[in-house]
């Protein structure tokens, strides 16, 4: 089984580099404003959409501009979202007559949403109407991946340009982001999972008596297209409460390999389209393989830690002691394993599995993998300006240990770099910890555990970390619906959001200004010693800033499994 | 290089304890925001070890902790304080040294007394009396009198120019020399002092302005010291969740291991430093931003004359005509040269005693010679003894000479010319009335080394540029010898200040070292301009660096002074952050094992208690600073290599072994600790 799983899992990562790569190279093509092989059908729809909004495609923003319309989108778009929840109850295609949604959670949703966070502390079938799930959340899917989208295109251009404070126009590469990628690309995935046996309808929920003589009722809905965009655009809400595990989002174990491969399509494409727009495709390489590597590193931790299994489960005659609950029976172990980890190295947040019953190692890689920004792939977009930040940092002390003043892609870095860099790579490890802190120390937060002690702490750590790193998925065994993790995790997402955003945007909007150095006195950005020592600086800080909290939360999990015990 | 090997005589380290205990006022430290942070916690665990002391509860974990962390701090001033203290003995041995022009300056208070007064030490508002013959020290203003100035090393212009007292034509400037005529001048500027003075400031760190990398820097270590405070105080609140107390002394302990002291404490003297290394090298920098941006240089524009080339033609090779042996063209090349006074003259010279295995120092004249001296007209020199003429020219100055006499030029010899034309040398050639004998091969001698050097800059991927005004043909000829990557022939201000700006487009950094006032534009215009002491007023006003040697190959070690200060920075960085690893690995087990016995796994230095563990951590954070000192004062060994395998090996001394060094060291420490039976 292991065999075969490994086969799958080589072949999958293979497919996903070519993909990407095509993708990659489209994607630069696309925001370069070259013609494509689909122009002549979206051209005219790009072009009338302009007209529609009033927007002039030729008008180049400075950095304050961009941000100001960047931050104007995404509040327009809350308020929208929060309005439409709170009003559903009056409002059509509401068959089940579901109540308006609570104003803490409705605050959560609808950042949550806008920040492709995708958190859900609640049943989305149990109580959002199909017209809140498909113009509020499934429109926010493409509109918050296609911002995050925008700003890393932004930041691409600075290191393009030089002597100029233009840093490109952010409606146009929104709607280039929607039209020419997402757009297309959700629609030949949801015709996809349709063929494989997801629900694509507008129908009342189904109620049945099952073998058993109970009634059951089986949620309907307009799935398929929501859940290819929640995929592609890594922002991970499900459609319906168990996610990924659903049979209606995730049928068959084809339309798993297919989802894993979306998770990470457009996020692995990045460094593709970076390569290509800098006219350097092994500096894309590099940014790829580096990325691929931590992904693989967390990988084999994660596989190595649930086949490990359990002690305690050997004891109970379970078979090497692989632990079972939790996780759907149609994907195993490895499987859930495999989605977990990539689910939560893009900002996805998507789940397979319920992620509370993982083994405590693989949790510490899923936390991980969010706490240290969402970097490895990450989310669209937001995931390969994260990687910037931490580029600049690693050229920034190669800089000095070479003896230069440190540049990065021929841009020097200088202390506003550094204030941004610092900004976006160490507030939100703070924010992240300080409020794990203020929710463990406060009745409010430490009411909602269902575990307390050390789980308990590994659940909360866990949901800030999702939170700020824009992941959205969950430890579930918290009950976080209430008014006290609705709020600060509301603050997580949102501070997440802009202090990625609008730092990568001042740092694009000073570099872009700069002159850039010769190719020649470059240090190589492109060769294995650059691509280990990235790799290394962002263990290492994630490592340093985490290590204590991870130390009481699963690591003493860890050894209190080992050592055959519960709580 | 003065004061290299007396870092550590008492003369500097009794001063510098001294400072390291004045610069504990919170006043002064507050520039240095982490040492101050570990003085705030070195007070904080003393407080608590003294209201331990009189609640009758054990204290002497706490003062042990408050102890070392005194040191910490006392560690660091002791450090900023012996560069400081070293700059300071140089800046003062270079104040007492020079020995520059000399101005008569009139005594304050009186008429016209006037004291002799080195032009280094002239003031703003001194009055100086210049009269004939004499230089003009300093920039100024004529108040009385009336000259006649040679200007020419500001303009070039030849023709001297009048001054005068009232009127617009005033002013006068440093470096120009009055003709005839007595003026009072009233000094505007006061160079020397300002000089001097921004040096020692930017050595007394109280004063010292910050360069933009270090200002980067210490953003980056700031914000990872909060994230520490943040990952402190929100581990205090987990543990208090699980209901693991953990003591304030412990928090303070743990928090001054993280935080990056060794980089922090050390980094005001790495600065310094620089400053220092710098002048030992006799050079004055009026900017520590142009010290940084040396590091930085990839282009360097070097004059060839004087830089490149030892400045003189030298006679490098007899190149005898057919008939005619090495040995008879060397000796009437050298009879030709005996009078002539001229480097290139007296190279023939030296040349013909090797060639003829001379040994004499002194060649007498032959009896009854008469010599015939360089004369512009005939644009020969020789000697005549009885009736032989023998005479050494340029070729068409001797092609007359021979055409009159009626005497054959072999075509070999019009060959050699051409061959030596062709190299970029010069040719002499040597007759006498009735035969040609050869060609003199005089050339542009390279300094010695400086092919070594040339090829180390572009090593580490600097480009050369040489500045000539020689023809192209010969300027290829000596840039390929010397090993330049390029060079600008027939070179005047205009077409450097050109060059200058076009690599600066293409975003090169450039450096150019000048001395003349032509040189003002392109000195203005490059990143990094040396001007020579010697230079003119206006020169050493456009530059941000004074060589008062007047050397211009200190510009290579000047960019290499540039890159060392980077390099220690970035080293240091790496160390500090890299030893983190272990002292979590001895702290984190030490606070919980008590509460939760199976972290003891991550115990992994077995160290014997987690009093010991802490404490040991607490030392080690704290001796490392003084063991660093001579690192950070030295600077780390600047090798001109690849950059990749620079970066590798700084990475496996300072960043592998920054990771392995703190847990044999904290191990040890343990180990003494335990011995001592300060481990409780």
């Amino acid at each position: 089984m292991l065999g075969t799983w490994l086969f799958q899992i080589v072949t999958l990562l293979f497919l996903l580099t070519a993909c990407a790569f095509f993708l990659g190279e489209y994607m630069a093509k696309v925001f370069s404003g070259e013609r494509t092989f689909i122009s002549p059908i979206l051209a005219p729809v790009e072009n009338f959409l302009y007209k529609l909004f009033g927007i002039d495609p030729n008008e180049d923003m400075n950095w304050k501009t961009f941000a100001m319309n960047v931050i104007f989108f995404i509040f327009v778009g809350m308020i929208a979202l929060f309005f439409l929840l709170r009003m559903q109850d009056s409002l059509p295609l509401n068959l089940n007559n579901f109540k308006a949604i609570r104003w803490d959670a409705a605050i959560n949703a609808a950042i949550s949403f806008v920040t492709n966070s995708d958190w859900q502390p609640y049943k989305s079938e149990a109580v959002m109407s199909y017209l809140t799930r498909m113009l509020g959340m499934g429109l926010q899917n493409f509109l918050s991946a296609a911002t995050g989208m925008a700003v890393a295109v932004a930041l691409i251009n600075a290191f393009v340009r030089k002597n100029t404070p233009g840093i490109g126009n952010f409606w146009v590469y929104l709607t280039r982001s929607i039209i020419y990628v997402l757009l297309p690309l959700s629609i030949v995935l949801s015709l996809f999972l349709v063929s494989q046996g997801s629900i694509a309808n507008l129908n009342p929920y189904v109620h049945i008596k099952t073998l058993e003589g109970k009634e059951q009722i089986i949620a309907q809905g307009p799935a398929a297209p929501q859940i290819a965009i929640k995929q592609l655009g890594t922002s991970g809400g499900g459609f319906f409460a168990a996610n990924s595990a659903h049979p209606y989002e995730n049928p068959t174990p084809i339309t798993d390999y297919v989802n894993i491969l979306a998770l990470l399509l457009i996020a692995a494409a990045f460094p593709f389209a970076f390569g290509a727009l800098i006219k350097d495709r092994s500096q894309g390489w590099a940014i790829f393989i580096a990325m691929m590597l931590l992904f693989i590193i967390g990988l084999w931790f994660v596989i190595w830690s649930e086949l490990h299994g359990n002690p305690l489960l050997t004891k109970l005659g379970i078979h090497n002691g692989v632990n079972m609950e939790g996780k759907e029976v149609r994907f195993g172990p490895l499987a859930s394993a495999f989605f977990a980890n990539s689910a939560t190295a893009t900002s996805a947040g998507a789940a397979s599995s319920s992620y509370d019953s993982l083994m405590p190692l693989t949790g510490i890689v899923l936390i991980f993998n969010m706490a240290i920004g969402e970097v490895i792939f990450g989310g669209v977009g937001s995931g390969f300006i994260g990687m910037m930040f931490y580029v600049m940092l690693t050229m920034f002390l190669i800089g000095l240990m070479i003896g230069r003043s440190p540049e990065v892609y021929g841009k020097k870095l200088e202390a506003y770099e550094m204030i941004m860099i610092v900004s976006a790579l160490f507030l939100p490890c703070a924010l992240q910890l300080i409020l794990s802190a203020i929710a463990v120390s406060i009745s409010a937060g430490t009411s909602s555990l269902g575990n307390p002690t050390f789980h308990g702490l590994s659940e909360v750590i866990y949901a800030y970390a999702s939170g700020v790193g824009n992941n959205g998925s969950a430890f579930a065994g918290l009950k976080a619906d209430t008014p006290f993790y609705n709020l600060t995790i509301a603050f997580a997402m949102l501070a997440g959001y802009l202090i990625t955003i609008i730092p990568a945007l001042a740092v694009a909007g000073s570099i872009t200004q700069k002159n850039s150095s010769p190719l020649a006195t470059r240090f190589p950005t492109n060769r294995p010693l650059f691509i280990l020592v990235l790799v290394g600086i962002i263990f290492i800080i994630g490592a340093l800033t985490f290590f204590p909290a991870l130390v009481l939360g699963p690591v003493v999990e860890h050894l209190y499994i080992l050592s055959g015990k519960t709580f | 290089m003065i004061h290299k090997r007396v870092l550590w005589s008492s003369k500097f380290i009794l001063p510098a304890i001294k400072q390291a205990f004045i610069k504990l006022n919170p006043l002064f430290l507050w520039r240095n925001i982490i040492m101050f942070v570990v003085e705030v916690g070195a007070a904080a665990t003393l407080i608590i070890a003294a209201m331990h002391f009189f609640a009758g509860i054990p204290y002497n974990f706490d003062l042990y902790i408050s102890i070392w962390l005194w040191f910490t701090v006392l560690f660091a001033n002791f450090a900023e304080s012996l560069a400081e203290g070293k700059g300071k003995a140089q800046a003062e041995s270079l104040k007492h040294g020079r020995s520059d022009v000399y101005a008569q300056r009139v005594k304050p208070d009186t008429e016209s007394e006037v004291e002799s007064v080195p032009a280094l030490m002239l003031k703003k508002g001194d009055i100086v009396i210049i009269t004939d013959g004499m230089m003009i020290p300093s920039d100024g203003e004529i108040i009385e009198g009336v000259a006649l100035i040679d200007e020419s090393a500001i303009t070039g212009e030849s023709a001297p120019v009048v001054r005068e007292a009232g009127g617009d034509k005033t002013g006068v400037t440093g470096g120009t020399k009055v003709l005839s005529g007595t003026i009072k001048v009233e000094i505007r500027t006061n160079p020397g002092e300002t000089f001097i003075d921004q040096m020692i400031g930017m050595i007394e760190s109280s004063k010292r302005q910050k360069t933009p990398n270090e200002v980067a820097l210490e953003i980056f270590l700031i914000s990872s010291m909060i994230l520490f405070i943040v990952v402190i105080i929100t581990l205090f609140l987990f543990g208090v969740y699980l209901d693991f107390k953990i003591s304030t002394t412990v928090l303070i302990a743990l928090l001054v291991c993280l935080i990056p002291t060794t980089i922090g404490g050390l980094l005001p003297a790495i600065g310094i430093a620089g400053m220092d290394r710098l002048l030992s090298y006799n050079v004055i920098a009026l900017n520590g931003r142009a010290v940084e941006a040396a590091g930085d240089v990839n282009v360097v524009l070097l004059d060839k004359t004087g830089t490149i080339t030892l400045g003189n033609r030298l006679a490098t090779e007899f190149i005898a005509a057919p008939g005619i042996t090495e040995k008879e063209l060397a000796r009437f090349a050298m009879l030709s040269s005996l009078a002539d006074d001229t480097p290139e003259g007296r190279s023939i010279v030296i040349l013909a005693k090797e060639k003829l295995q001379i040994h004499g120092r002194d060649i007498r004249s032959p009896v009854g010679a008469k010599f015939i001296g360089f004369r512009a007209e005939t644009r020969m020199s020789g000697i005549d003894v009885n009736e032989v003429q023998i005479r050494k020219g340029a070729v068409d100055a001797i092609e007359n000479f021979v055409k009159a006499r009626k005497i054959i030029f072999p075509a070999e010899v019009r060959q050699a010319v051409e061959r030596v034309a062709n190299e970029g040398g010069t040719p002499l050639v040597v007759v006498d009335q009735k035969t040609v004998y050869g060609v003199v091969y005089l050339k542009d001698v390279l300094k010695e080394g400086i092919r070594d050097r040339l090829l180390q800059l572009k090593n580490i991927g600097i480009i050369s540029v040489m500045i000539t005004g020689d023809n192209p043909l010969t300027a290829a000829a000596i840039a390929a010898e010397a090993g330049v990557s390029d060079f600008i022939a027939q070179a005047n201000p205009s077409m450097k200040l050109k060059r200058i700006k076009k690599y600066q487009q293409d975003g090169y950094m450039v450096a150019m070292i000048g001395d003349g006032t032509n040189d003002v534009p392109a000195l203005a215009q490059a990143d990094v301009a040396v001007a020579m002491n010697a230079g003119t007023q206006a020169a050493r006003e456009a530059a941000n660096m004074i060589d008062l040697d007047s050397t211009p190959t200190k510009l290579l070690d000047i960019v290499e002074i540039g890159k060392q200060i980077l390099i220690t920075r970035g080293a240091l960085t790496t160390f500090s952050i890299s030893n983190d690893v272990a002292k979590y690995f001895a702290i984190i087990p030490a606070l919980f094992v008590e509460k939760c016995s199976m972290l003891s796994v991550l115990n992994v230095m077995h160290l014997a208690s987690p009093f010991s563990a802490i404490i040991s951590a607490v030392i080690f954070n704290a001796i490392i600073i003084p063991l660093l000192i001579p690192l950070a004062l030295r600077g780390v060994q600047c090798q001109q290599v690849s950059v990749e395998y620079l970066l590798k090996r700084n990475l496996l001394i300072y960043g592998l072994g920054g990771v392995l060094l703190p847990f044999i060291g904290i191990k040890l420490i343990d180990m003494l600790v335990v011995w001592l039976g300060w481990g409780l």
